[in-house]
């Protein structure tokens, strides 16, 4: 498609508390169902909306966080996570849900989706978009 | 809106989709079909079949391109393209398929 563009979401919030982590959720599945070129950030309290083990029984909530494994069949395969949000909440790669993809040039191999960058390597995936959405 | 199934009437809304997708049961799914004129066979319940499983497991109700691809990917070559899946469900085998399904109508379609 010729009018593809690139779209950067950066998420910063929790997950709960507030609507920002849902409804980014549902724009990146809709842009990537038009076939845009996608990536997504999670820095700050958006960290937390990818992390394991997420229980919302006692808040009345849909836990919606095992539709982040989806994002593979969606073809989104570019997540960030900010090195320093992760240290500054005592968290690491491995308390983050484990999303992949399968990679049609490489016979369907297993790829993780996800990269820890710094702070400064951000600025410069930012730097490459055409449209950053913050939510 | 609503149907009856059973003897229960189940809310819908006003496209025809179930309210609460919990009070799904298999006859949901006949009884949407016989109101838009089709009947089901093995073919279409292996699709509203597998439509349940995705959202059992990831709580989205997948895009068309993405279920046509998963579709390809468990049940073969031969029914993973869309015109097998059209010729099952005219009406878009999102929408269609995941209205029988009792599923919400997948993020995306407009």
């Amino acid at each position: 498609m010729s009018d593809t563009k690139k779209f950067l979401f950066v998420n910063r919030k929790a997950p709960y508390g507030t609507i920002y982590a849902w409804e980014s959720l549902e724009v990146i599945l809709i842009s990537a169902a038009f076939e845009q070129d996608v990536s997504l950030v999670f820095v700050d309290d958006g960290v937390f909306q990818i992390a394991k083990g997420q229980d919302t029984s006692d808040l009345g909530i849909k836990n919606f966080s095992p539709t982040y494994n989806a994002l593979g069949d969606y073809d989104i395969n570019k997540i960030y996570i900010e090195k320093e949000s992760l240290e500054a909440r005592g968290l690491t790669v491995d308390d983050l849900l484990k999303l992949t993809y399968e990679d049609e040039d490489d016979d369907w191999a297993e790829k993780d989706s996800i990269h820890v960058v710094s702070s400064a390597e951000l600025v410069e995936i930012m730097d490459q978009q055409d449209v950053v959405l913050s939510f | 809106m609503s149907i009856e199934v059973n003897g229960k009437t189940l809310e819908t809304d006003e496209e025809g989709y179930l309210s609460n997708l919990n009070e799904w049961e298999p006859e949901v799914a006949n009884i949407m079909a016989k109101l838009d004129d089709a009947e089901l066979n093995e073919n279409h319940w292996e699709v509203i079949n597998f439509l349940r499983e995705y959202y059992e497991e990831y709580q989205i109700a997948p895009a068309v391109r993405v279920l046509t691809k998963a579709i390809g990917k468990k049940l073969g070559k031969d029914k993973g393209n869309s015109k097998y899946l059209y010729e099952l469900f005219p009406y878009g085998p999102g929408k269609q398929a995941c209205k029988y399904a009792g599923l919400p109508k997948p993020t995306g379609c407009v």
